[in-house]
């Protein structure tokens, strides 16, 4: 073993820089101690101490930078001391200004000024947590997270509405503030129209058909799926109804919801009554409504949207003309729809509009009667309707809005039975969806039997991310009739299926 | 009930959870920040709830009251007195120690040596074997300093005879107390008992002692905050580094001492000790931190701690809200730069009532102040900035007199709220000394130490059962 010294003059460091060297060096190979020290008289009782105050040590004043190494031989000693001066010459690195994020609502607030609506999608478990602390910081609350209990819900809307704040949720995946898309949703102008909505893709949908008609929105609030429902009695429809009434911007108000419960649909009707606008509703079921002046009910959300429209410009709703996509001929032997959904309401919309022309509804994951309950989630049979954005489905999965892989696998078994004459698909585009739907789907549907007809509703907007225009081109292109509106999308289904002699 | 108020303009969003949310509303220039979350940590749900349902109605209400209690706090030094006449319930087989309760037999080793040498201090045994047969005899009793309104650094010893500054707390009217810092190097606070540190001790008493209280009984008072405040502008944060505390107390003293002169050898051997201990204001700013929280004890429902002290053993924890109960857990032991010779090996766990710096809004807290020392968390600049404005998540509110400049004068993150440590899963951080875990060797190393989980978990469930008997 080996011990070397060396003085360094005209050099101060702090004495944690140097314990830092020290510790650098000591972890060179062949290296038994280090140590680079201030030589004052109390340090170098401490180098005496354990052994490391070697003779050219001695003489180093307090001023004086001393290194000392201890290593196996005289090449490793020296090319520790030539390590020991590069580390103690060596540059300081460039601060970097990076700021780490904030750790919680709180202190975000305190870094974003004016910040005002917090969107919170972290494990149910912990969500309403977060919900609560955002609401007490006076933000409005998008709660994208599911898994959020009934009485959570209630809690925290209750403490909205007495707060004036918007608590969008649980499991809320749209909404417009402001003009800003947040979670799954559309790009669309300022306009007229406000919406409020207890159903994401039902939102969507109205949202891309004003769109499509060159109109634009004032709001478009979600509310969570369970709004309606008694144990929450609709708090943050009505309070986003009274808003959307009294709202400057707005002049027409489309309120959907998946058909709230008896004593909520009697409060929303009694709500709306009392608006000095127009109001379209559609609580997405054929159902008698009370007639209510410049109310208007609609039976589809195309239809929605056209109304809306029409009340907001004081003409006839408009229908756009068809694609004029051609029947094809009946093939013997294939007689069913398979319709793989990625949009919940859009599969239900569907069902709605299949029962209208069957007079019964098509089996799902998603019949509310069990007669209509698909056995196996995995195995179709007849006409299907499978609404893949369910938890059968997403249980430790990304949505099929932003990972195709299985609904794509469903396409091409479905596309083997030799009775399936249509697959009835939905492409949501927009803000959170994936970002190029058609990169994945082109090749899955050329490769499928040229006999299969596929049918895809396309749901978007021209601002949207993915450009709605090219998505719909490039699905054409590989053979799919596409539609623009889901209700256009539906009929050319069933029409195609009926022709064929059902 | 107004109905829902939403104004327009630009929408700012704060988001938690899916990063991808945040980046696409970034691509529509929409201003987002994104908050670095990580699930609470692990705690019965009913004390969960209790504390979600007071925390802004009750709890908030307490916390201000302590914050204010704490802000309008002003630590002065008046005086000095010998431990058995000072320091309230204080009696000649009472040894005071840092952090939590601990017996004899669960001592760590440093804590142990400074207890040999304060028995060998106090002419109670002739040699270490003995001292250490008294210590455990029984006849000794052992207690926390914090319990006697003092604090000590590292071991935190403190015997009858020693001599202590006096600290009032001005607008409240409490006293702290704290013995004078013995420098680096072989000391008794970490554990060190040859004859070189008794020596010094005795020194201590026949000189520092006096020259020191003749000084300050002229000046009348001291006022620490005011120090404390310049000496954070001078890049100290009073706990590990003290050089501009020490500094600036020696400008304070200087004309005192000097008017006070009896003999000029021993005001030069004054100066010249302090001069030689960087550390020296440590055991005053350690005292000026514990008069000023000790006012802001027993406020019912309160959640921010009053007390965070180690006795190498076990980590303890007081909130203003549960009055005298200790939640404790084990020490860590910290994660350091060490001196040459020496490893984690011989670390031992953290020690010493010296976190009560942090508690009040300083030390690692304020490490933003302190650019020299920043090595110990990872060593540049923007670390360290990291670093106190992490705590800022954990603590109620901020100092209106202790600032910042690389925060723009930021006031120091104050009042560690143990819901917002348990929510936002982020213990406090502390600076702090490594002591040898064998008695009589010393320190051997600096860095900072994460406080454990456990105590500040036990804190909680105890806040929630005030809340339960409350109701």
């Amino acid at each position: 073993m080996i011990a070397k010294a060396k003085i360094i003059k005209g050099m101060y460091l702090d004495s944690v820089k140097l314990m830092l060297i020290s510790k650098e060096l000591r972890g060179l190979q062949g290296v038994e101690d280090a140590v680079a020290i201030m030589a004052t008289k109390e340090n170098k009782d401490i180098l005496a101490a354990t052994g490391m105050l070697v003779e050219e040590a001695k003489t180093a004043k307090d001023s004086e930078i001393v290194v000392v190494v201890k290593a196996q031989d005289e090449p490793k000693a020296e090319s520790a001391m030539q390590k020991a001066e590069e580390l103690l010459t060596a540059p300081v690195k460039k601060r970097s200004g990076d700021k780490a994020h904030p750790g919680s609502i709180q202190a975000a607030v305190r870094d974003l000024d004016g910040a005002d609506i917090c969107l919170i999608s972290v494990a149910g478990k912990y969500a309403a947590a977060e919900a609560n602390k955002a609401l007490d910081m006076g933000l409005h609350v998008m709660l994208f997270s599911d898994n959020v209990s009934v009485a959570e819900e209630l809690y925290l809307k209750q403490k909205a509405v007495d707060k004036g704040l918007l608590m969008m949720g649980p499991d809320c995946g749209t909404a417009i503030i402001n003009g800003v898309p947040l979670a799954f949703s559309n790009v669309m102008q300022a306009g007229h129209i406000g919406l409020v909505s207890a159903s994401g893709t039902g939102l969507q949908e109205v949202c891309a058909g004003i769109a499509h008609r060159g109109e634009g929105i004032s709001q478009a609030f979600g509310t969570g799926g369970r709004d309606g429902k008694n144990a929450i009695g609709g708090l943050m429809l009505c309070s986003c109804l009274d808003f959307l009434m009294q709202d400057a911007d707005t002049k027409v108000i489309v309120l959907i919801a998946k058909t709230p419960d008896a004593e909520i649909q009697a409060k929303l009707w009694e709500k709306i009554g009392q608006s000095s606008k127009p109001v379209v509703v559609n609580f997405l079921k054929d159902m008698e409504v009370p007639p209510i002046a410049d109310m208007q009910y609609c039976n589809s959300l195309e239809e929605t949207a056209a109304i809306a429209c029409a009340v907001l410009r004081g003409d006839k709703p408009m229908y756009p003309e068809g694609e004029g996509y051609p029947l094809p001929k009946p093939i013997a032997g294939r007689k069913y729809i398979r319709a793989l959904y990625s949009g919940g309401t859009l599969c239900y919309e569907a069902m709605q509009m299949y029962k209208r022309r069957r007079g019964h509804y098509p089996k799902s994951n998603i019949a509310s009667e069990t007669e209509f309950m698909l056995k196996d989630v995995w195995h179709s049979e007849g006409d299907c309707f499978i609404d893949m954005g369910a938890d059968d489905f997403t249980v430790g999965r990304p949505h099929p809005m932003i990972d195709f892989t299985l609904r794509l696998k469903k396409i091409a078994e479905e596309a083997v039975h030799k009775d399936v004459a249509v697959i009835l698909l939905d492409v949501v585009l927009g803000y959170g969806s994936h970002i190029n739907p058609a990169k994945e789907l082109v090749p899955v549907l050329q490769g499928l039997d040229k006999e299969i007809v596929v049918v895809c509703h396309v749901l978007g907007t021209e601002d949207d991310p993915q450009h709605l225009h090219e998505q719909v081109k490039a699905l054409k292109d590989a053979g799919a009739r596409v539609f623009t509106s889901h209700r256009r999308a539906v009929a050319e289904a069933l029409d195609i299926v009926e022709q064929g002699g059902v | 009930m107004d109905g829902l108020k939403l104004y327009k303009g630009k929408l700012k969003v704060i988001n938690v959870g899916l990063e991808a949310f945040g980046h696409d509303l970034e691509s529509l220039a929409v201003p987002v920040m994104q908050v670095d979350w990580k699930p609470p940590m692990e705690v019965e749900t009913e004390a969960m709830s209790l504390i979600t349902k007071n925390y802004e109605s009750k709890i908030r209400e307490a916390n201000a009251q302590a914050l204010e209690i704490i802000n309008q706090g002003k630590p002065v030094l008046i005086g000095m007195g010998v431990a058995l006449d000072t320091i309230p319930g204080m009696h000649k087989d009472l040894i005071l120690h840092a952090g939590p309760p601990i017996t004899w037999d669960k001592m760590c080793g440093p804590m142990r040596g400074a207890v040999i040498g304060a028995l060998l201090y106090e002419n109670r045994a002739k040699t270490a074997e003995e001292a250490e047969k008294l210590a455990a005899s029984g006849e000794i009793k052992y207690e926390p300093c914090h319990e006697h309104g003092a604090v000590g650094p590292m071991a935190g010893i403190i015997s009858a005879s020693m001599p202590v500054f006096i600290l009032k707390n001005e607008t409240f009217g409490n006293l702290s107390y704290a013995t004078q810092n013995e420098g680096l190097g072989k000391v008794l606070r970490y554990g060190a008992f040859s004859p070189e540190v008794i020596n010094r001790l005795r020194w201590m008493d026949a000189v520092l002692y006096p020259v020191l209280s003749r000084a300050i009984a002229h000046l009348g008072q001291i006022d620490l905050q005011s120090l404390i405040a310049q000496a954070l502008h001078m890049g100290d944060e009073v706990h590990n580094r003290n050089r501009a505390g020490t500094s600036l107390l020696i400008r304070q003293l200087a004309p005192a001492l000097l008017k006070t002169m009896e003999k000029v050898e021993d005001t030069a051997a004054v100066l010249d000790f302090i001069n030689g201990n960087d550390h020296f204001f440590l055991n005053l700013s350690m005292p000026a931190c514990k008069c000023v929280l000790d006012a802001a004890r027993n406020i019912p429902y309160s959640s921010v701690a009053v007390v965070m002290a180690r006795n190498g053993t076990d980590f303890g924890v007081q909130l203003s809200g549960t009055g005298n109960k200790w939640f404790t857990g084990a020490a860590l032991v910290p994660d350091a730069l060490y001196f040459p010779g020496y490893t984690k090996e011989d670390a031992n766990p953290d020690i010493g009532d010296s976190a009560i710096t942090e508690t009040g809004g300083l030390g690692a807290f304020a490490i933003a102040a302190a650019p020299a020392i920043v090595q110990f968390v990872g060593g540049s600049a923007s670390d360290a900035l990291s670093y106190t404005e992490s705590m800022y998540e954990i603590c109620y509110g901020e100092s209106v007199k202790y600032q910042i400049p690389a925060l723009d004068f930021r006031g120091t993150p104050l009042g560690i709220d143990v819901v917002k440590v348990i929510e936002n899963n982020l213990v406090p951080v502390i600076d702090t000394g490594v002591a040898h875990k064998n008695p009589g060797v010393g320190q051997v190393g600096a860095g900072v130490v994460k406080a454990p989980a456990e105590p500040f978990i036990k804190a909680y469930h105890a806040l929630a059962d005030t809340l339960k008997q409350g109701d």
